[in-house]
């Protein structure tokens, strides 16, 4: 790989941040890429769905912010995430910035929904440490309702990650009235059961505090008026992906 | 046991010959790598003693103070025996006859006692009063005996603020293992030595004050005995047992503290010294580790109770009333062996055996050498409790060597060769806004600093602001040092602490404390100048009252340059002029970026700033970013921090980081594997100090409505912890309006 033409790569950024055990294991310097397909209607960030609402950055640029942190990552134990947004709507920009991250070597991982994992290349994906996989409904239907796209690609990508043996998380947003019908829960704890990789599920409890994002920018909150899952939800959702033997938290 | 040869199974001789503690650790210390697995929980006898005082607590949160005695003025042997529960206590000796019971301490002020008095509803004794004003002179009176124009000017108008004027210093940590290791007829024999040796010099101002100085020193220690004989012990010889050893050094701490209401009465680096005694008794099977964990609490609560009579002002500066029982725990060995015993995680263990607490000021010193095992215990423990701080041992072992320890909040000095004049702070944030103004005070225009011409136009010229706040430093600094030097003077004059300074080597090397408060402001005052459109906005007489900002401009705690770089310039600017003044008594210079809660205060006397800040104001405490402007999270912010440099500001950089709990990860073993993990980058960043406090403002915000269910809710402040239900009502806020680094 020639590392000129790497750097010479741009890519919409719509911002960064450095966390720690949310997105992915440890200290996390995360990039989340501008643009997203999907309109999930509990979208937290609405903010990041259009690729121009973010920062035209090349590599090199943000290369040097992410070196002010590697030595702290690599002390303090962690990586980099690729986020977004759908950072799979930039496939060479995120390929660039895993492998980069890669060669640095940061743990690497990618946050998505899979629904454009045909995007990504077998570069990426071996440059990849771990996949942070969104399933945001097995329910095909309801999937369509909650996103407004289709659940056959995430599915598909979720296969092709076992079968190249990328780790996984699976994450699932659990939004009371939405996405937790038993069968629709259970949809997702069967797919996530039968791929070999997945170390664990995370069962994302649905909050409003995007709702100001909303507000700014003159959009309406679909779920101004939904409620977070009460303990009982959250207990009987988890119990279904337990029940299939997974690890969840 | 009276018996038993008190240095029986010790090795290493250099310490028999001399005064050298540290040596004496070195050579008998046990390190331990493992984990908290052999902790044993209170005993009923400890839950009992404890909760006894649980009424007392009630009472005093009601009241503010529990109960004072107003007829006697505290010295060492003043109060008789008191005890807690005399049946019950393993470990004895209270500052009064009664806990809780707080003394008066007039050397410092009298007025400063009788306003204490008065905000509690207590009148002070009429012939102390009269002994206090016609027979005695005390510091306070001193000083202002002393001080010049331009340091009343400065002090009135709060650019400098707290100085240690009106009530004791502090920050002397003695070195209360010596009475364990030793004993005070040891101690007595060497100080007469070391007056002896004076007697070869001629009677100079110099000599003759050192010679008054060790008189003054063994007559404390031989007080020291008296005092501990009224509880039954003979302290003249060393202590044979692991129980002993934590009574005499407790006795030595008890003293320091009947002797000064210092503002802060820091305990030192006692728990692996301790631990020797402990291991040994374990050894020969005379202790269990239950019963070695029932004496650490033991002292743990005879610390929790330590009390002073302090005034609403004060408390104004230092919330929550503080005591500053600082403990130094952990750090390395300089032979690469961790300090880490099995004493200093049944230090941490108090924290569960008596719930958490503020005091005293445990405080780790983190190095990311030190053994997994206490890592990961000190990350559980902040994340059950954020009563802990950190502090930087790979900063401060090269700086002080490996015997080091902090009062207060961050000072560090090697334990009994260094003290410190504590020098509070001076606003630089306001000194800004005096360098813009010509030296007037930008709330009552008056002018405080010399007159020079105020920085002209309609746009601030960056260049031009620097210039003139670099000339307002010249004088701010100038006039701040000779302040402290005038209050030092007059604290060894009229507060001299006899019992403190009796447990260092002489001669001492001293320093002088300065600080600055308002960092964060001052910086992204020059940043929003440098890098954006700021027009100023003057009242009739011309004074800049107010400024518009135009454009975006780079914030301090994002990790980013642009800021950082000016912070970094700043703290060096003043510490270049400190090290240009002349100090009493040959002091070296040190600076401190330290706030403890006077952030709010320095932010109420503080106007409108340049970077969009509003008259009024809270700052960010110590070296925080402002709130709510490092945009990047925790660990962006905290490396910011990390650029301070360390050589510019030895008395300590203090961070204050609240993370909530699912900002750490998402199970508990990952929790304490993030902490311990950002623990590790930040200390190998340079960060000097950091606060962790886990916590979620949900909690905060139902704590300040329902104050009677947190009653040992405990969060760290600025160097310090406090009970939060304990603070203002504005501190409160203060502390909720913070930026939480958690994940949305």
């Amino acid at each position: 790989m020639s590392s000129p033409q790497l750097a010479a790569i741009a890519g919409a950024v719509h911002s960064w941040d450095v966390s720690t055990g949310v997105d992915g294991p440890g200290t996390r310097f995360v990039v989340f890429l501008g643009g997203c397909p999907l309109r999930c209607l509990y979208c937290q960030n609405p903010d990041t769905w259009r690729m121009r609402r973010a920062q035209r950055t090349d590599l090199e640029t943000l290369w040097t912010i992410v070196s002010g942190y590697t030595r702290f990552i690599r002390v303090a134990g962690g990586g980099l995430t690729v986020s977004g947004g759908e950072p799979l709507l930039q496939p060479a920009f995120a390929e660039a910035l895993l492998v980069r991250a890669r060669e640095a070597g940061l743990h690497t991982a990618l946050d998505t929904s899979g629904v454009l994992g045909d995007r990504a290349g077998d570069r990426l994906l071996d440059a990849t440490s771990l996949v942070l996989l969104d399933i945001k409904s097995g329910d095909p239907d309801t999937f369509r309702r909650v996103t407004g796209g289709d659940l056959a690609p995430t599915l598909r990508f979720g296969r092709r990650l076992a079968e190249r043996d990328v780790p996984m998380w699976i994450r699932f947003v659990l939004v009371p009235g939405l996405t937790d019908a038993p069968a629709n829960v259970d949809a997702v704890a069967r797919h996530a059961a039968s791929l070999s990789t997945v170390e664990r599920v995370e069962v994302l409890p649905f909050h409003r505090l995007g709702a100001e994002k909303y507000a700014a920018l003159g959009l309406r909150f679909p779920l101004a008026r939904t409620p977070p899952p009460d303990a009982a939800l959250l207990e009987r959702v988890r119990g279904q992906f337990r029940d299939r033997g997974l690890t969840v938290y | 046991m009276t018996t038993l040869d008190a240095w029986r199974g010790f090795v290493g001789d250099s310490w028999r010959h001399r005064i050298d503690v540290a040596a004496f650790i070195r050579q008998n210390y046990t390190h331990y790598e493992g984990d908290c697995a052999f902790l044993t929980g209170p005993t009923e006898r400890t839950t009992a003693l404890w909760d006894g005082l649980g009424p007392l607590f009630a009472e005093e949160r009601r009241r503010g103070v529990y109960d004072v005695d107003t007829r006697t003025p505290s010295s060492i042997t003043s109060h008789g025996p008191g005890y807690i529960d005399r049946e019950r206590e393993l470990i004895v000796g209270l500052q009064t006859d009664a806990p809780l019971r707080r003394s008066i301490m007039p050397n410092g002020g009298i007025r400063m006692v009788e306003s204490g008095l008065a905000a509690y509803g207590y009148t002070l004794d009429p012939r102390v009063k009269q002994t206090f004003t016609e027979y005695r002179k005390t510091h306070n009176d001193g000083v202002f005996d002393a001080y010049p124009e331009a340091v009343r000017k400065a002090r009135r108008s709060h650019i400098v603020t707290g100085l240690p004027d009106a009530y004791g210093r502090g920050r002397i940590i003695g070195d209360y293992r010596r009475v364990p290791l030793y004993g005070v007829d040891h101690l007595i024999a060497e100080r007469l030595a070391d007056k002896d040796r004076l007697d070869e010099f001629p009677s100079s101002p110099t000599v003759i004050r050192d010679r008054e100085e060790l008189a003054e020193q063994v007559r404390a220690l031989g007080e020291l005995k008296r005092m501990a004989d009224g509880y039954g012990y003979d302290v003249s010889g060393p202590a044979t047992t692991g129980q002993e050893a934590i009574q005499w050094l407790y006795f030595a701490y008890l003293a320091a503290a009947k002797e000064q209401n210092g503002a802060a009465m820091s305990l030192g680096r006692t728990a692996t010294f301790l631990d020797i005694y402990l291991q040994r008794d374990i050894a020969e099977e005379r202790l269990t580790e239950q019963r070695a964990q029932e004496l650490v609490d033991d002292l743990v609560i005879k610390l929790r109770i330590i009390r002073f009579l302090r005034t609403p002002e004060y408390d104004q500066l230092f919330s929550g009333d503080p005591t500053w029982v600082t403990e130094a725990l952990g750090g390395m060995g300089r032979d690469g062996r961790t300090l880490v015993t099995r004493t200093t995680f049944r230090f941490l263990q108090t924290l569960y055996d008596l719930g958490p607490a503020p005091e005293p000021n445990l405080t780790v010193l983190w190095s990311p050498a030190l053994p997994e095992g206490f890592k990961r215990f000190c990350a559980q423990v902040s994340l059950d409790t954020s009563a802990v701080q950190y502090e930087n041992d790979e900063l401060l072992r090269p700086a002080y060597g490996a015997d080091t320890a902090i009062a207060c909040c961050v000072s560090a000095m090697r334990v009994g060769r260094d003290m410190q004049f504590f020098g509070a702070r001076a606003n630089v944030a306001k000194a800004l806004l005096y360098a813009i103004n010509g030296g007037r005070d930008e709330i009552t225009g008056e002018q405080v600093a010399p007159v020079t011409a105020p920085v002209g136009g309609e746009v601030l010229d960056y260049d031009e602001v620097v210039a003139a706040f670099e000339r307002t430093l010249d004088w701010l600094v100038a006039t701040y040092v000779d302040a402290l030097n005038v209050i030092h003077y007059m604290h060894d004059k009229y507060a001299y602490e006899r019992l403190e300074m009796a447990l260092h080597d002489y001669p001492v090397h001293r320093f002088m404390a300065t600080g600055i408060a308002g960092l964060s402001v001052a910086v992204d005052s020059l940043s929003a100048i440098k890098y954006a459109t700021v027009k100023v906005l003057r009242d009739e007489t011309g004074l800049a009252v107010d400024y518009g900002v135009e454009g975006d401009f780079p914030c301090y705690g994002n990790h980013d340059d642009r800021a950082d770089a000016i912070a970094v310039w700043l703290v060096e600017a003043f510490m270049d002029r400190v090290r240009r003044q002349p100090t009493y008594r040959g002091a070296e210079p040190t600076l401190s970026v330290l706030t403890i809660t006077s952030n709010v205060v320095y932010g109420k006397h503080t106007g409108n700033t340049p970077d969009g800040r509003r008259a009024g104001e809270p700052f960010a405490p110590g070296a925080n970013p402002g709130n709510g402007r490092d945009r990047h999270g925790l660990v962006a912010s905290a490396l910011s921090v990390a650029k301070l440099p360390y050589e510019s500001a030895r008395d300590g950089i203090s961070l204050t980081s609240t993370i909530t709990p699912g900002g750490l990860g998402r199970t508990r073993e990952e929790q304490v594997t993030n902490l311990a993990g950002v623990l590790d980058g930040y200390t190998d960043a340079g960060g000097y100090h950091m606060n962790v406090n886990v916590l979620d403002r949900a909690v905060l915000q139902d704590a300040m409505a329902h104050p009677e269910r947190y009653p040992q809710l405990t969060i760290r402040v600025s160097g310090y912890a406090v009970n939060f239900v304990r603070l203002t009502p504005e501190q409160q806020r203060d502390v909720i309006s913070r930026t939480f680094h958690g994940s949305l």
